[in-house]
């Protein structure tokens, strides 16, 4: 079961904890991977940690021609096929919504919403050409629930949401499943300088009684991106320890 | 008949599994030959690539019926 051999994908933000979990899933189960990220060192890392023979391929997300030039880069580093693409690259500018600068809203939305809908407009003409395709965008639970002081950064997970929906429908006839995993609280880099105390208050909200690891969210996209889920499409699979029930 | 009218009512045939003696110059792809928004899409990517064109936006959607379709190719390619 969700054996991804002879498959290819493409990984945004793939230097990140979560990114570089689902690379790595995703190499483990067979599929050929094509890193993506804005540092280059950082993604040459995650390629030496799983072996190596992943296509390094970077981009920055927030210009427009060059997140368009990605998916035919990354098909011609995969031996020109794209079967899995997954939006995984996203970024914060926390701020109350009275301080939140245009520019803050703009990198949110261009980085989070816009470049998912590039790459998916991109890569969705080679899938529907081959009659299958796994689109799969990594939101958040936020996405779903809202948060104070991410009033960018929960409208751009609520619109990959809404647009995975969009697509969903559009593509289903050609064999393209269009999903979204979405993570709850994830063992980060940023969830570790948390203070003692914010940490316990976090937990206390959390049924499963610990934080998610990458490991957790990159199982669900392997299972998302596999043959054996035709099936489910316009979803949105919530790994979250239980915080929120959706 | 011409040597794209062929090439053409090939494509749509394979394309869209419809018989090859209903694909007149005159049939329609939405209203005669059964196709959808995207199946359209997809015929205009395969003609380009048939024909080397690059069909834009703004012609593809003035392409209706297969007598179109030959007609921009036959005026458009190299």
């Amino acid at each position: 079961m969700f054996d991804l051999s002879g498959m290819t994908a493409l990984v945004t933000g793939a230097s990140g904890g979560i990114g570089s979990a689902i690379a790595a899933a995703l190499a483990t189960q067979g599929a050929r991977v094509a890193l993506s990220g804005t540092r280059e060192d950082a993604l040459n890392a995650v390629a030496a940690g799983s072996g190596g023979n992943m296509p390094i391929l970077p981009c920055n997300l927030a210009d427009g021609a060059a997140v368009d030039g990605l998916v035919p880069r990354a098909i011609e580093a995969l031996g020109g096929t794209l079967d899995i693409l997954v939006n995984n690259a996203g970024v914060t500018r926390d701020n109350l919504i009275l301080r939140m600068k245009d520019e803050e809203w703009d990198q949110v939305i261009r980085v989070n919403l816009e470049a998912a809908f590039r790459l998916a407009r991109a890569a969705a003409r080679p899938m529907m050409k081959a009659r299958f395709g796994r689109i799969i965008s990594i939101t958040s639970v936020v996405g779903a629930t809202g948060n104070p002081g991410q009033a960018n950064y929960a409208a751009s997970k609520g619109g990959l949401t809404a647009m995975t929906k969009a697509l969903a429908q559009e593509l289903a006839s050609r064999g393209i499943t269009v999903n979204c995993v979405a993570p709850g609280f994830i063992h980060s880099a940023m969830t570790d300088v948390l203070p003692e105390a914010q940490k316990e208050a976090l937990l206390g909200r959390i049924p499963a009684g610990r934080l998610g690891e990458g490991l957790d969210v990159a199982a669900a996209v392997a299972y998302v991106a596999s043959r054996e889920a035709a099936y489910v499409t316009g979803q949105t699979l919530h790994v979250n320890g239980g915080m929120a029930m959706l | 008949m011409s040597e794209t009218a062929d090439r053409v009512k090939k494509i749509v045939v394979e394309h869209l599994g419809v018989e090859a003696d209903k694909v007149t110059e005159d049939a329609s792809f939405i209203d005669d030959l059964g196709a959808d928004s995207l199946d359209i899409v997809e015929l205009v990517m395969a003609f380009e690539e048939e024909f080397g064109v690059e069909i834009p936006d703004d012609a593809a959607e003035k392409i209706a019926t297969v007598k179109d379709a030959i007609n921009y190719i036959d005026s458009n390619k190299g």
